[in-house]
C-alpha cells in the first residue's frame, strides 16, 4: 500500500501503465486518486529547494492523482517553489509575482482587470476568442506518457478541445498560434496575442520530474490588460497526464466564467452494439471528453442505468445476469460486484444518495413497482413510495434532503418530489403532456426530464416545477444526466426504424451547443460522475 | 493360453464391444436453454426435437399446441383483453395436461417508453398475465416472471405495428 503524500490525502493503489485495458475487473485503475490540495508559502529559501521544481506558484498547487512523491518532497514537508525560477536549467525568467496571498481563493470573474468576463446567462451569445499554444518543455524527456514535448502540444489540445466543446470559447486555430519559448511562459507576447483577436491567453508549461512524475503549469493571462489572472500547477503521474490538462482546463474556464468546474470528470454508460433485437450492453467508462475509454463488463448480460458513487469508486448498476434482473455494486479498483438487494424478483433504476450511504431503488413486487432506499452496503430495504401507480426512477437533492421521481399514480407518468424519508409527497410537474427520467442538477437549482409527447424531448425546470424549458428537439432524446457543475446535460438519442442506434449526446442548460459525444460503439444511458479531486 | 481361447476371448471382446455401442437414446436431453434471453418464439420450435419429433410437455410441443405463446397489450396497458384471454384459456389448458411443467412470463413494452419505467411496465404485463393463469387453475409455485423493459423487442420497425407487437407477454415453458 502506498504511503501517502505528506499525509494529505488518502493511499492510492499502483495506478495501471498507459495502454492497460483489460475489459474484465481486476483494474486497479478505478477512483484515480484525489488531488492533495496543498497551500504553498511561497519560499525564497534556496537551500530547501528541490533544483528539479518549477517556478514558483503564489497560489495552490494540486497534487494530482495522489501518487507519492520522492522523499526529498517529503522531508522537505512541503512542496518549494523557488521563486525566482532559477533552478532551471533553462534560462527561466522569475516568474510574474502576483501580489496575492497564496493562500487566496481566486479572484471571482467580475473582479478582473480589463473586465474579462465570459456571460454564461441567457445563452452563449458571443464565443471568447482565446489562445492556447504548445506549452513548451524545459527539456525533451521520455516519459511512458510519451516525450514531454508532445505532451505539451497534447495538453493543448485537451485544453482547447474542453473550452471549445463548452461552447463559451472559440481557441484561435492552429494556424495562428505560434510556438512559445520556454521563457515567454511567464513573459508572454502580448502585443502579437492582441493581434490575433485573442481576448486571453493560456500558457503553460510540462516538465519530466525526476522522480517519475510530470510537473504541469498552468497561466491564464488577460491580453488587452497585459496581466496574469490566475496561474495553477499539477504533479501527475504519467497516467494521469491528462488530468493536468482538464485542470488546467478548469482554472481558465472557472476564472473566466465564474461557473463551477467540470472538465476533469468521467462518463460511465452502456456501450452498445449489435442488432436491434439483441444489442449487446456493456458497462463503459471515459473522460468526458471520451478518452481513456474502457469496457467493464463483457456484454454476456443485458446491463443498464450505470451511476457513479459520490467517492467515485464504485458504480451502481442493473444486470440481468444468471436471468435475474438486479442491481449490483461494481468496484471499478477490484472490478468484483456485489448483489445490493438479495430475494427480489426485480430491482432496478439506482442511484447512490449525495453522502454515498444509501442507494434509492426501485422493486417490483406482485406487479407494483415502488421506490426503496438501502444501504449501499446492502441489507433490508426501506420502502419511500407506496402507490399503486408505477414509481421509479428517484434523485436525490445534492444536500440530500429530497427526491425527486416519476409517478403514474395520476393516470401518467409525472415527476414528484418528496423528502429523502418519502413524506411529502408532491406533483410538481403540470406543463401538458407526461414526464419521466427526472435528475436533480448538482447545483441544486433545475431538474432535469424527458418530456414525452410527440417524441421525446430533454427539458429542465426548477426544483418547484416552473420555468419549464425543453432543450432539444430530436425523435427520441431520453435520460439526461448533469455535469458536475450544472451547466452541461448528457443525454442519449435513439434513431428510428430497425436500424436505428443509440449515441451519446450533450446540450448546454441554455439549450445551446448540442454535440455527439464521441464513442468507439454506440451509447445509451450516460452517467455524469463528479468532479474528480 | 491356447490359441482357441485367444480366439474366443476376442471374438467375446468384439461382441462386447458391438454390446456397447451407443445406441440413440429414445428421448434425447432438451436442447439448452439460453439463461440470458427471451426465447425468440420462431427459434422455438428445434427446441426438443428429436429427428423432427417433438417431446411432449417442452416448449415446442407448448408452441404448436396452444393457440399462441404470446398475448399482446394497448399503450401503456396491461389489462388482458378478450383475445388475450382466449390464448390464455389455451395455455392453462396445456399446462393442465403437463403439470409439473414450469413456466416462466416475459413482459415486454414498445421502445415509445423510457427505460424504467417500461422495465415496471413489462413487469405489470407479466404479472397480469400469470395472475390469469393462475385464476384459471395453473398453480403460482410453477410460474415465474420476468421483465425486459423495451430491451428485446421482436419486431424492430418504428410504427404502429412493430410497437403493437412488442407490447406482449410470453410464455416460455421451461425445459
Amino acid at each position: 500500500m502506498t504511503r501517502s503524500i505528506l499525509g494529505f490525502f488518502p493511499s492510492r493503489q499502483t495506478l495501471p501503465v498507459a495502454g492497460d485495458r483489460s475489459t474484465h475487473g481486476n483494474h486497479p485503475g478505478g477512483g484515480r486518486g484525489p488531488i492533495g490540495k496543498v497551500d504553498v508559502t511561497t519560499r525564497n529559501d534556496h537551500s530547501a529547494a528541490s533544483p528539479n521544481w518549477a517556478p514558483a506558484f503564489a497560489g495552490v498547487v494540486h497534487l494530482v492523482g495522489g501518487r507519492r512523491a520522492r522523499s526529498v518532497l517529503a522531508s522537505v514537508g512541503l512542496l518549494a517553489f523557488v521563486s525566482g525560477g532559477a533552478a532551471y536549467a533553462q534560462d527561466a525568467p522569475a516568474p510574474q509575482q502576483t501580489p496575492a496571498d497564496p493562500a487566496a481563493p481566486a479572484a471571482p470573474a467580475g473582479d478582473q482587470s480589463g473586465g474579462l468576463v465570459v456571460d454564461v446567462t441567457g445563452g452563449i451569445s458571443a464565443p471568447m476568442p482565446i489562445a492556447i499554444p504548445v506549452m513548451p518543455t524545459a527539456a525533451v524527456v521520455s516519459t511512458p506518457a510519451g516525450s514531454t514535448d508532445v505532451l505539451g502540444r497534447q495538453l493543448s489540445e485537451i485544453v482547447t478541445n474542453d473550452l471549445r466543446n463548452s461552447g463559451l470559447f472559440t481557441p484561435l486555430s492552429p494556424g495562428q498560434l505560434r510556438p512559445v519559448s520556454f521563457p515567454e511562459v511567464t513573459a508572454p507576447g502580448f502585443e502579437y496575442w492582441g493581434s490575433t483577436g485573442a481576448q486571453a491567453l493560456v500558457q503553460g508549461f510540462i516538465r519530466a520530474n525526476g522522480d517519475g512524475n510530470l510537473t504541469v503549469g498552468c497561466y491564464l493571462y488577460d491580453v488587452s490588460s497585459k496581466a496574469e489572472l490566475t496561474r495553477t500547477g499539477f504533479v501527475v503521474s504519467p497516467s494521469d497526464w491528462r488530468r493536468a490538462g482538464h485542470k488546467c482546463a478548469d482554472m481558465v474556464y472557472t476564472r473566466l466564467t465564474g461557473e463551477g468546474a467540470y472538465f476533469d470528470s468521467r462518463v460511465v454508460y452502456v456501450s452498445e452494439t449489435g442488432p436491434k433485437g439483441r444489442r449487446i450492453k456493456r458497462l463503459a467508462i471515459m473522460d468526458q471528453d471520451g478518452a481513456n475509454h474502457r469496457f467493464l463488463t463483457n456484454g454476456q448480460s443485458i446491463v443498464l442505468t450505470p451511476r457513479f458513487a459520490p467517492n467515485q469508486q464504485s458504480i451502481v448498476y442493473m444486470s440481468y445476469l444468471n436471468n435475474r434482473p438486479a442491481i449490483y455494486v461494481y468496484d471499478i479498483g477490484s472490478g468484483k460486484q456485489r448483489l445490493v438487494v438479495a430475494n427480489a424478483n426485480l430491482t432496478f433504476a439506482p442511484r447512490f444518495s449525495p453522502d454515498g450511504r444509501n442507494i434509492l431503488f426501485s422493486m417490483a413486487q406482485g406487479g407494483n413497482t415502488d421506490v426503496y432506499r438501502v444501504s449501499s452496503q446492502g441489507g433490508t430495504p426501506q420502502r419511500l413510495t407506496n402507490s399503486p401507480g408505477i414509481d421509479t426512477g428517484g434523485s436525490y437533492s445534492p444536500d440530500g434532503s429530497k427526491i425527486v421521481f416519476e409517478s403514474d399514480r395520476s393516470g401518467g407518468q409525472q415527476i414528484y418530489v418528496m423528502n429523502a424519508d418519502g413524506s411529502n409527497q408532491q406533483r410538481i410537474s403540470f406543463g401538458g403532456g407526461r414526464y419521466a427520467t427526472p435528475v436533480w442538477s448538482p447545483r441544486g437549482d433545475l431538474i432535469a426530464f424527458t418530456k414525452l409527447g410527440g417524441g421525446f424531448r430533454i427539458g429542465i425546470m426548477s426544483p418547484s416545477g416552473g420555468g419549464e424549458k425543453l432543450l432539444t428537439n430530436d425523435w427520441q432524446d431520453e435520460g439526461p444526466s448533469w455535469s458536475p457543475n450544472g451547466r452541461v446535460i448528457n443525454f442519449y438519442r435513439s434513431g428510428r426504424g430497425s436500424g436505428g442506434k443509440a449515441d451519446l449526446w450533450s446540450v448546454d442548460l441554455t439549450g445551446v451547443n448540442e454535440r455527439k459525444i464521441p464513442t468507439p460503439l454506440d451509447g445509451s444511458d450516460p452517467a455524469w460522475g463528479p468532479l474528480r479531486p | 493360453m491356447s490359441k482357441l481361447s485367444n480366439i474366443l476371448l476376442a471374438c467375446t471382446a468384439l461382441i462386447a464391444v458391438a454390446g456397447c455401442a451407443k445406441k440413440r437414446p429414445a428421448v434425447l436431453p432438451p436442447a439448452p436453454v439460453d439463461t440470458n434471453a427471451p426465447v425468440d418464439p420462431n427459434a422455438g420450435m428445434n427446441n426438443g426435437n428429436v429427428g423432427g419429433a417433438i417431446v411432449p410437455g417442452s416448449d415446442a410441443d407448448f408452441q404448436r399446441s396452444v393457440s399462441s405463446n404470446t398475448v399482446n397489450f394497448g399503450l401503456d396497458m396491461y389489462d388482458i383483453d378478450p383475445t388475450a384471454r382466449a390464448i390464455l384459456d389455451s395455455q392453462a389448458q396445456w399446462l393442465a395436461k403437463f403439470p409439473n411443467q414450469r413456466i416462466t412470463i416475459e413482459g415486454h413494452a414498445d421502445e415509445r417508453g423510457t427505460r424504467e419505467y417500461n422495465l415496471a411496465l413489462g413487469d405489470r404485463r407479466a404479472n397480469a398475465t400469470k395472475n390469469y393463469l393462475a385464476a384459471k387453475g395453473v398453480s403460482s409455485s410453477r410460474m415465474t416472471t420476468i421483465s425486459y423493459g423495451k430491451e428485446r423487442p421482436v419486431a424492430m420497425g418504428s410504427d404502429d405495428q412493430s410497437w403493437a407487437a412488442n407490447r406482449r407477454a410470453v410464455t416460455v415453458v421451461l425445459n
